[in-house]
């Protein structure tokens, strides 16, 4: 095993952890109070590296030498400890460093638990991962009640709790609560849990106030010192069924959330499983193990790439203009007010705060969508998620028009009409003789030519494709079309106006159906075409599996629409008629009007609606599972060699991020291309990988 | 319209910080002056929750100076802080060394005047954040038109002034009286009088992590008429006024909790002074220290009072010198053991608009050891010329002479009452 001694990690944020005596009124002795601090500000905050460690290794030493009363650990402002520091935990790549690190944490972090003298986490601030299990050690904890986050986010990247949470989580909390933490929260797009809500699971024993939250913490010490306060300590692992039953409950949600494509949650629960049984050696022994394993495996590569990804480089899409170039936006046109338009309105109306004019054909469309928005303010306001207030300015902002000229002041126009090129172009035609020359005039469409769009406009320098993802308010993607025409300044407004949306863009080129929806289209297009050929709709619906995808593929045509679906198919269909074909079937499906394609059997699985299988006309040459899932790969391992071909995005990376945030692809998968690469097909189909060795994958 | 009638005034409680070393190396370099306000309100709050926080009808904060950490009306933005309902009001209140004297004043009279039932006022200085005067930009007219000699904006040389008036006011008295000072502050220390009153801060430094401040950072115990006799006089070459008889700077903040006598009833607060009455008075700038000698003179007027009826008496120790005016003016000797019997500012330091409430906690922790005493006196001078004198009663006063304390029975007798 790698000296844990001299174990290092590139480019650590060295957190320092400095010791004080302190006098506490009302405890007899010095208590000894160990600050977590890396020295930068909240926007930095402390991370645990090996050098990190050894400095609270040290700071313990001190600690116990001076016989204190009692040992605490709080963090500098605003932040207790927010765990390992990803990069480098992420950069490790020889299972002996893996198994140092785990071996390296449970030494430090375990004299805490063993210590004679009682200890203490203050937890004051954010806490995640490493930044948990070190209080978790501590015999008792308080959080303060501002503390903006707490969370065992490790199996969210595709790793564990490595450093003493599946093994104490459990013996503290309870089973049940440990699984809510470490499985569900985890793999429910990381939720964090509120100090209330750790106080109500077991994680911490007290929530004190902000305003004087280190001084009533010492306060509580001294009372749980003197007595006088009492910290139960339930012995969770006497009852064997509970603890079974919220193991099962565990995997349950695993399948359900990952379909078994991520082992991160599984080697959790078994490490939960063992905790009722096994003592604190065993147990950390067997998390060493399971981390190490972990840290050297695709799946966690692709979740440190994917977490970077939307924590970076969604924050600074690739190819922006210069910021400064954008213009201001303080009113806002919206042109339609079916359902897509008066999700839009009401996004534009809540995060940009300025006025939104919606329009449509006829007042009787423009009054039932301007109803439908105003019912969800309304019930924004019901559910407490805005106030009274708010929902009188929300409402206050969104007007309807049947009248272009009520646009002539706005400086941001987006259509949500039609998916017909040549109503969209009657449509900015008629606009333009109304809005400022300097008006942005965005398209929603998910399919069209921005280009073409343009084409007959007296300032086509303003046209720009903004297309959202459904549900607009959930999914973070935006993907901003520049056309052949559009100019820095409009770009620019259209990415100040994203990030005051709070969406995370990407730039793309002008080109049918842009990333996400060519690249589904073509993957969907397999699927259809194995069950035409032949194949049972089960398989081929079932075929990626594997891949752990949020839905199959059948069930993402239904979330679609078939019709929407149909009519992207056919545009690309135009457009590459090589590789995208129109499935009579689909178009069948169309017209008999069928909305619903998948149920559920009697035993609750998703099954393929049987009138839609009995729709579909299918051929003698049927697919195995196996074959479907190849055919598919290939065929998004080719479509995305195309898109980076055609320079539609920038790198793979912005494939990744838009399949990320746009159709909710796992971590696991990196998106796209990172599985691609790792399970041999890019280079199979296109030649080559997407990232070199290391980048997404393990090297 | 209900009939207008007055309501008596009382001291429910006060605490206070622990008074801190102004400047990078004191225990609050890295601490905000409104944190420090926020800990003693909500030590307040704490200690008395028989009072449900939304009847304080007002928090009344006191700085000298009112920018940064100690601006944008700093009554109002600890209150928030403190997590006080947003129903209760605040301001801010500034006389110089007197802001929290004057914030306990002000509020007392809406209280008398049936405006208040309940409030929170206090002070705070960080002078180490807020050196004194820090940002001010005096009218030119108070030089150009000798509307003041320039010595009376900068305070030590106002003390060196008040030792030039009265040659009588020796360097030596001053240091005797600073070493008495540091002794008395000591004893009162172990003997557990000053703890009780402090409110522990947390306190941060980047580089050695958080800490807790629990007691004052800068009495020295050690200090001796020799040791003082040789410290520099920074204010004048060969000037009386060195850093052992003067009040060091200091970071510190103060509150109290004034009532009206019937909401303590009601609802069964402690009453630890009941106030008699005050006064302010204007003097000479340039000898700002005599400010107690009229402010007190005033308020024993108003109150029907004489001094003999004064049993103790908390005065704010700027300046040595100043204090030794006002024993001399009064006929009080350097030495009297009811005059600031645990020390004073000399010892633990002066943040300047905190230290009125600072007197008053002394004093109603002296009223409650000392049933023999009906009436004390806090009392203190004020920048640019002004005193401040508040009168207390003791609600635990028997009538009883004090059996350790034949000075004060005798001045009592003396007073031929």
């Amino acid at each position: 095993m790698t000296e844990t001694t001299t174990l290092t990690l590139p480019d650590e944020v060295v957190t320092q952890a400095p010791v004080r005596l302190i006098d506490v009124p009302g405890i007899g002795g010095p208590v000894a109070l160990i600050t977590l601090d890396n020295g930068k500000d909240h926007t930095r905050p402390t991370t645990f590296g090996p050098q990190g460690l050894r400095n609270i290794d040290a700071a313990l030493d001190a600690a116990f030498a001076a016989k204190p009363a009692a040992i605490a650990v709080t963090g500098k402002p605003f932040v207790f400890a927010v765990g390992a520091d990803l990069s480098g935990i992420g950069a490790i790549t020889d299972r002996q460093q893996a198994l140092a690190i785990g071996a390296l944490g449970h030494r430090v972090f375990r004299r805490l638990r063993d210590s004679t003298i009682p200890t203490f986490a203050f937890v004051n601030g954010a806490a995640l991962g490493g930044g948990v299990e070190i209080a978790l050690h501590c015999h008792y904890r308080t959080l303060a009640a501002n503390a903006a986050m707490m969370a065992l986010p490790e199996c969210f990247l595709g790793i564990l709790p490595g450093w003493g949470g599946t093994q104490l989580l459990p013996r503290i909390a309870g089973p049940a609560n440990a699984v809510t933490v470490i499985i569900d929260n985890a793999l429910n797009q990381n939720r964090m849990i509120k100090p209330t809500q750790a106080l109500a699971l077991g994680v911490v024993d007290a929530v004190l106030d902000a305003a004087d939250y280190l001084e009533q913490s010492l306060a509580w010490m001294a009372d749980v010192l003197s007595g006088s306060i009492d910290v139960p300590r339930p012995d969770h692992r006497a009852d064997e069924t509970a603890w079974a039953q919220a193991v099962a409950q565990g995997r349950m949600i695993a399948d359900m959330r990952t379909h078994g494509a991520s082992p991160a949650p599984y080697r959790a629960l078994d490490l939960i499983e063992l905790a009722r049984t096994a003592d604190l050696a065993e147990g950390f022994a067997a998390e060493e193990q399971a981390l190490a394993d972990l840290i050297c495996s695709q799946t966690f590569r692709a979740g440190v790439y994917s977490f970077n990804l939307t924590q970076k480089r969604a924050r600074k899409p690739a190819g922006a203009p210069d910021p400064s170039l954008a213009r201001p936006v303080s009113k806002v046109g919206v042109i339609g007010a079916g359902l897509m338009a008066a999700q839009l309105a009401l996004l534009f109306a809540r995060r940009l705060h300025v006025p939104v004019v919606i329009t449509d054909v006829d007042q009787e469309r423009l009054d039932r969508g301007l109803a439908g928005i105003r019912r969800e303010i309304a019930g924004l306001a019901a559910k407490k998620r805005i106030s009274d207030d708010e929902a009188n300015r929300l409402t206050a902002l969104v007007t309807g028009t049947l009248d272009y000229a009520d646009f002539a002041d706005a400086e941001f126009v987006i259509e949500a009409v039609f998916e017909e090129l040549s109503i969209k172009q009657q449509v900015f035609t008629d606009l333009e003789r109304h809005v400022p020359s300097t008006c942005v005039l965005a398209t929603n469409t998910s399919s069209l030519s921005v280009s073409a769009m343009a084409s007959e406009l007296d300032f086509p320098q303003r046209i720009v494709g903004f297309h959202f993802f459904n549900p607009v308010a959930v999914l973070p993607l935006l993907e901003i079309v520049r056309g052949e025409a559009t100019d820095d300044g409009a770009l620019a407004t259209a990415f100040a106006t994203a990030k005051a949306l709070r969406k995370g863009p990407i730039l793309v080129k002008d080109a049918p159906a842009f990333v996400v929806n060519r690249l589904l289209t073509r993957f969907m297009g397999e699927i259809i075409a194995a069950i035409d050929e032949g194949t049972e709709p089960a398989v081929a619906d079932g075929a990626l599996a594997p891949l752990g995808l949020p839905m199959t593929p059948i069930m993402l045509l239904q979330l679609v629409g078939p019709a929407v679906a149909l009519h992207v198919t056919e545009t690309l269909a135009a457009a590459f008629p090589d590789r995208f074909r129109v499935s009579e079937n689909l178009r069948r499906i169309v017209e008999g009007g069928h909305r619903t394609l998948v149920t559920f059997d009697e035993t609750g699985a998703q099954t393929v609606d049987p009138a839609v299988v009995a729709l579909w006309q299918r051929g003698g040459a049927p697919s195995t599972g196996e074959g479907v899932r190849g055919r598919a790969l290939a065929a998004l391992a080719d479509e995305v060699r195309r898109i980076l071909d055609e320079g539609i995005v920038a790198e793979a990376a912005d494939v990744d991020l838009a399949m990320l945030t746009g159709a909710g692809w796992p971590f696991w998968l990196g998106g796209i291309t990172p599985y691609l690469d790792r399970e041999g097909v890019s280079e199979a189909v296109t030649g080559g990988r997407f990232a070199p060795k290391g980048v997404a994958t393990l090297p | 319209m209900k009939g207008r009638t007055l309501n008596d005034v009382v001291f429910v409680d006060g605490v206070r910080t622990p008074f801190g070393k102004a400047g990078d190396k004191g225990m609050y370099a890295q601490t905000r002056a409104d944190d420090l306000v926020v800990k003693v309100l909500r030590e307040l709050l704490r200690r008395h929750p028989e009072l449900p926080p939304e009847r304080v009808d007002e928090v009344a904060i006191a700085a000298a100076t009112q920018t940064g950490d100690q601006g944008l009306t700093i009554g109002r933005t600890t209150a928030l802080l403190a997590g006080l309902p947003r129903s209760v009001p605040g301001f801010a209140i500034d006389r110089m060394c007197a802001g929290a004297m004057t914030a306990v004043t002000t509020t007392a009279s809406g209280i008398a005047a049936g405006a208040y039932d309940a409030v929170l006022a206090g002070g705070v200085e960080h002078m180490g954040h807020h050196p004194m005067g820090a940002g001010a930009d005096p009218n030119p007219r108070f030089v150009a038109d000798k509307l003041v000699d320039p010595s009376a904006l900068n305070m030590g040389f106002t003390a060196e002034n008040l030792h030039d008036r009265w040659p009588e006011l020796t360097k030596e008295r001053a240091d005797a009286f600073a070493v008495a000072s540091q002794r008395r502050y000591a004893a009162a220390l172990v003997a557990g009088k000053i703890a009780p009153d402090l409110v522990p801060v947390a306190t941060r430094s980047t580089a050695g992590g958080w800490g807790l401040a629990t007691a004052d950072e800068l009495p020295r115990p050690e200090s001796s008429l020799e040791g003082m006799a040789d410290l520099r006089t920074p204010f004048r070459p060969h000037g009386r006024v060195t850093a052992g008889n003067a009040s060091p700077l200091t970071d510190g903040a103060t509150a109290c909790l004034l009532t009206s006598a019937d909401l303590a009833g009601e609802l069964g607060l402690p009453v630890r002074m009941r106030m008699v009455g005050y006064a302010f008075a204007g003097v000479d700038p340039e000898v700002m220290g005599i400010g107690p000698i009229p402010a007190t003179e005033k308020v024993l007027t108003k109150t029907g009072l004489g001094l003999s009826d004064i049993g103790l008496i908390e005065i704010n120790e700027a300046f040595a010198v100043q204090v030794l005016a006002f024993c001399d003016h009064f006929g009080l000797n350097d030495d009297d053991p009811n005059l600031n019997p645990y020390g004073g500012a000399i010892a633990m330091g002066h943040p300047l608009a905190s230290s009125g409430v600072r007197l008053m906690i002394q004093l109603a922790r002296e009223f409650a050891e000392r049933p023999d005493v009906r009436y004390g006196l806090t009392t203190m001078c004020v920048g640019l010329g002004m005193g401040g004198s508040v009168i207390w009663e003791n609600p635990h006063f028997t009538g009883a002479p004090h059996a350790t304390d034949p000075a004060a029975a005798d001045r009592r007798n003396g007073a031929g009452k």
